[in-house]
């Protein structure tokens, strides 16, 4: 790292040296350290896909045991979810560029947003420990009376781990809606805020909403195994569908975690590429507090075939469908905003086309599920499979990389190759859908999700998952070689590679410890790309 | 051409055709946005391509009638699906009257199932067709699900309450049945088939019978319920004289509790009466029931629970 | 320093927002299980100390009064006041743990605690069994927060000890009472919740 951004007043700058970089509480550099150990869960994550592509290339469970097999979705899923997809745009992205963004020199708790990172490692370790002391295999839903009661896991201390970094969602999202109200420049009034700013609001939200809940869920299961307690085992007088019901209340909340920030990117992105401001700036800016508002009140679609009352499951299903409108509003202003544009070729475009591609399908997806009477077919198939990850993965995911390329000549001062980055957009983009499209197919079949082993009449479509499973897996493959390559040989970038709008353009690439030099003052509403129209709109 | 690979699975019951004709719908409206958004994007993209490094995009900042459309015609087509998915829904979920009662019980890792006549097999269901069948399950252990795609029907088995399924098999066949939900170790071992008959050919089967006579479940219960382990009709009976309220016609009746609460006596109130005896008292008795959590296993409480609906009141206006 | 004082309060606002959602997952689970289990939830109330439950009560009132006279002693700069507020604040939240200890530990000779040790002899013992793992978790997370919070207290009392707060100073001391506040109000609703709420059915006996 000691190479990069040598510029002597750069954040990347002196003070080097490991201690200098674990007591640090510059923002950009908390950024850096959850960029770094967020990929390497993302490594892990994904050995454990492979483990389950491979597996399937076969209707035997031939090459791992059941067991194993088990293991390896429960982890996937947890991993994937808990420490990659929850905190990878808003620990990385948000981290960096929520300050810069709104003109201020730090978040408001500067030393809260380390203790985060910290927490985040805590939990990862104690998590890394349960696979270690005999792995979970419970499902990332952790299911009772399973999870209670029957797995012979260490479920236990993978819930103490997801509970603990719980508290380092809450901590980032406490700070950043902290930061967003209080800390704004002079003249950046709410309605001038990017829309990335906006997306981050509403995910700290839910941050701070659903994760307690989530908290106290996975602490009642370790409390019942642990200690004898009793809540959700029936021989012990309670309900197992109370736990899917605390659950849910988060982890659906968490899908929007997961997803609203990728939202917030390609809002910034559309509008750089296009050179145009976003259409319908504030529909977008209140369908993401919708989504978000909308999105704690639909958990029970979780629960169609799980024994609730059929009048519960109407609301949350009319809810469910309500929720889709302003992804579809947001969705048409994304591609409104490229009427008349000025758009570029750059690499940017790619990851934008294949965000809306495949975000477009997810979306569209989840429809099927949140029709009653379908879902009772479609439920726990391989089509959930499939749509969930058409939504975190082809929408979040992209979305997360897209940003990260749009945004790595900003953090680490360095210009990477542009030609690389759309072969690895379009190798993402083809090999995303040659994994997850027969997905779609195979659970409308029936082959139910979590099969080690499955009816021959399924083999066709897995193995041609699994082929685009290693395609996606050299796509996501690829730019961790170019981009590490630029951090040694890139070109140096200038303040704003891109010609984008934006104060995080306007400072020095990579900026400064304090972010600006003078304290900024904002006169104009954000993708002003039209300067003429300022005296008007101000 | 000819696929590799079905994209539907046999549709082989009464509701399969309509919940395909919503997977159709649905299906479409989906590929005509994906359609319609991915053209726009990619001819925005190609049309409006920036030709000088300087160019910038249109002066535009959105269009209230464009956002207003775009509101209300999503918002109409979700409508439509959730009017449609809901109606398909609730015939779903509510068994016809005339339904034949089968019981099966999940545990780790295989299906139990017993016929009204006390046929039982493990891991296959043989049923007639053209006849409303309908499944009432428990589970010993886990949460498992009674999954059968040929027929679109599934349903959670919840350990600690009794759930159902129905569906009208109407093509001869063996059809899968799957456990869809994680179960444990051998999740994806806990499989069987589903075999729809003709009527004549289900009774043939019934009658083969496997090994010993079949005793019908609601016999069985019966003898449960007199016999000395449970000893359950010490205290019910039919006279209502007993320190338990008398249980003839009692299935399907409102039941008045002691602190006046009025419940409907279906299976599930049943199953809590026998397991959690002391959860809901009915007006007029005292709480001495003991528990039989833990001795009653769910076969034979969904064998007492057959017993109970056999129970028809006798003119006489028992004790509720 | 304004800026800076209305940035911490709003955090804790906000922390005491997660807070509330973190209670009321166990809340709900209190609220399900007692519409499906009245009367156990009757019996097993029965079992619980009223007196003791009105002591603490008694106890936690009066620290969140000293807790905001110590408070209002910063805004005015007077450092005895503080001082005197904090160390009765501690005193005070340490009472209520020790009358918590002998209540657990009642709980625990008559053979209450959920477990192999539950006695399995009382009417509707499954039933019981959940509200006393239902009345442990909620009290005990909140005992908790009670450690917590005079952790919290102590380390405002060193540092009003060596005179860190005046009227243009204090933010440490109002946001460590907002959580004070806070944690003595989740008791103002246990109280009723696991104490009296049946109390006065004692048809059943207990």
């Amino acid at each position: 790292m000691s190479n990069v951004g040598t510029a002597p007043d750069s954040y990347l700058g002196a003070p080097y040296g490991l201690a200098a970089w674990l007591l640090t509480k510059d923002h950009k550099r908390i950024a850096i350290l959850y960029l770094i150990s967020i990929t390497i869960f993302f490594g892990v994550g994904a050995m454990f896909a492979a483990g389950i592509r491979l597996e399937l290339l076969t209707p035997k469970g031939d090459l791992w045991t059941s067991d194993t097999y088990n293991k390896l979705f429960t982890l996937h899923g947890v991993i994937m979810i808990f420490f990659f997809l929850v905190p990878s745009i808003p620990a990385v992205l948000g981290n960096f560029l929520l300050p810069i963004m709104i003109g201020a020199k730090d978040l408001a708790f500067p030393r809260i947003n380390l203790i985060s990172w910290y927490i985040y490692v805590v939990g990862a370790v104690i998590t890394l420990t349960a696979v270690i002391t005999g792995g979970l295999d419970t499902g990332w839903t952790f299911y009772t009376p399973y999870s209670s009661v029957s797995s012979q896991t260490a479920v236990t201390t993978a819930a103490l781990g997801v509970f603990v970094t719980g508290f380092s969602s809450i901590l980032t999202g406490l700070n950043f809606i902290v930061t967003t109200h209080r800390m704004r420049a002079p003249g950046m009034t709410w309605f001038r805020l990017p829309l990335f700013v906006w997306a981050m609001y509403a995910t700290s939200l839910q941050m701070i909403l659903g994760t307690p809940v989530i908290a106290i869920t996975v602490l009642l299961v370790a409390a019942e195994r642990f200690l004898g307690l009793g809540f959700f085992d029936p021989a012990r007088g309670g309900d197992p569908v109370l736990f899917q019901h605390l659950f849910w209340f988060y982890s659906h909340p968490a899908v929007y975690i997961m997803v609203l920030p990728g939202m917030g990117v390609i809002s910034e992105l559309v509008s750089a590429i296009s050179r145009k401001q976003v259409f319908g700036y504030s529909f977008v800016a209140f369908s993401s507090l919708a989504i978000a508002i909308i999105g704690f009140l639909v958990w029970g679609h979780h629960l169609f075939v799980s024994s609730q009352s059929v009048y519960a499951g109407l609301v949350f299903s009319i809810l469910t469908m309500l929720v889709a409108v302003p992804s579809a509003v947001k969705t048409f202003n994304w591609t409104a905003t490229m009427y008349k544009g000025a758009v570029t070729w750059e690499s940017s475009t790619y990851w934008v086309i294949g965000f809306l591609g495949l975000f477009t399908i997810g979306g569209l997806t989840g429809l099927f599920l949140a029709a009653m009477g379908m879902d009772i077919h479609l439920s726990d198939t391989y089509f959930v499979i499939a749509h969930f990850h058409y939504i975190m993965v082809g929408g979040s995911l992209m979305a997360y990389l897209g940003g990260l390329h749009f945004w790595w000549p900003k953090m680490t001062g360095r210009m990477f190759n542009d030609n690389l980055a759309k072969v690895s957009a379009i190798l993402v983009f083809v090999g995303f859908n040659l994994t997850f499209f027969p997905q779609f197919i195979l659970g409308y079949m029936g082959m139910p999700r979590r099969y080690h082993a499955y009816p021959d009449e399924f083999q066709v479509l897995n193995v041609l998952s699994t082929a685009g499973a290693g395609v996606l897996g050299l796509g996501y493959l690829l730019p961790a070689f170019y981009l590490t390559y630029s951090l040694f040989k890139g070109a140096k970038a200038p303040a704003n590679p891109w010609g984008a709008k934006g104060l995080e353009w306007t400072v020095p690439s990579p900026p400064t410890t304090f972010n600006f030099d003078e304290d900024p003052i904002v006169t104009e509403p954000a993708y002003n790309y039209n300067p003429s129209r300022e005296v008007h709109v101000g | 051409m000819r696929l590799p690979f079905p994209l539907f699975p046999p549709s082989a019951s009464s509701v399969a055709t309509e919940v395909d004709l919503l997977y159709l719908f649905i299906a479409a409206v989906s590929a005509f946005f994906v359609v319609l958004v991915a053209a726009l994007v990619v001819i925005f993209a190609i049309k409006f391509r920036r030709r000088h490094p300087d160019d910038v995009g249109a002066d535009i900042h959105g269009s209230l009638a464009l956002e207003l459309t775009w509101t209300f015609i999503p918002f109409v087509l979700a409508m439509v699906m959730f009017f449609w998915g809901a109606d398909l829904f609730f015939r779903l979920a509510r068994p016809p009257v005339d339904s034949m009662e089968i019981y099966a019980v999940g545990k780790q890792w295989m299906w139990k199932v017993q016929h009204p006549e006390g046929v039982r097999e493990i891991n296959e269901l043989h049923v007639p067709i053209g006849r409303n069948v309908r499944l009432t399950m428990g589970s010993e252990d886990v949460i498992h699900d009674f999954f059968i795609p040929a027929f679109r029907v599934k349903m959670d088995v919840v350990p600690g309450k009794l759930t159902t399924l129905w569906f009208k098999a109407e093509v001869p066949g063996t059809y899968h049945l799957f456990c869809a939900e994680y179960c444990g170790t051998n999740h994806s071992g806990m499989i069987g088939s589903v075999i729809a008959m003709q009527p004549q050919d289900y009774e043939a089967w019934l009658a083969g019978g496997t090994g010993g006579p079949a005793v019908p479940p609601a016999q069985a219960g019966e003898k449960l319920f007199t016999g000395p382990n449970f000893g359950c009709a010490t205290c019910h009976k039919d006279d209502g004289k007993g320190p338990g309220p008398s249980l003839l016609g009692v299935y399907g009746s409102t039941v008045e509790l002691t602190d006046g609460r009025r419940v409907q006596a279906d299976d599930n109130y049943i199953r809590e009466s026998i397991m959690v005896s002391t959860a809901k008292v009915v007006k007029g008795y005292q709480p001495i029931m003991p528990p039989f959590q833990g001795l009653v296993s769910e076969e034979q409480l969904m064998q007492l629970i057959a017993y109970v609906k056999t129970l028809k009141a006798a003119g006489v206006a028992a004790g509720q | 320093m304004d800026q800076q004082l209305e940035a911490s309060t709003l955090g804790m606002w906000v922390f005491l927002v997660t807070e509330i959602m973190f209670f009321g997952g166990m809340f709900m689970a209190y609220i399900l299980y007692r519409i499906l289990y009245p009367e156990a939830w009757v019996l097993g109330s029965h079992h619980l100390n009223v007196s003791l439950g009105a002591l603490n009560t008694g106890v936690l009132i009066c620290s969140s009064l000293t807790m905001a006279l110590a408070v209002r002693s910063a805004q005015v700069s007077s450092r005895k006041g503080q001082i005197v507020n904090l160390a009765l604040t501690i005193v005070l939240g340490s009472t209520f743990l020790v009358v918590k200890y002998f209540e657990y530990k009642e709980k625990f000779e008559h053979h209450l605690v959920p477990g192999r040790h539950f006695d399995m002899s009382l009417p509707q013992a499954a039933q019981q069994q959940l509200f006393f793992s239902i009345y442990f978790m909620l009290t005990g997370i909140h005992a908790a927060h009670m450690i917590v919070g005079i952790v919290l207290m102590f380390v405002i009392l060193v540092m009003s000890i060596r005179n860190r707060f005046s009227a243009a100073y204090y933010t440490p001391v109002e946001i460590s009472g907002l959580y004070w506040h806070f944690v003595d109000i989740v008791w103002i609703f246990l109280f009723p919740l696991l104490y009296l709420l049946g109390a006065h059915l004692g048809a059943h006996g207990g």
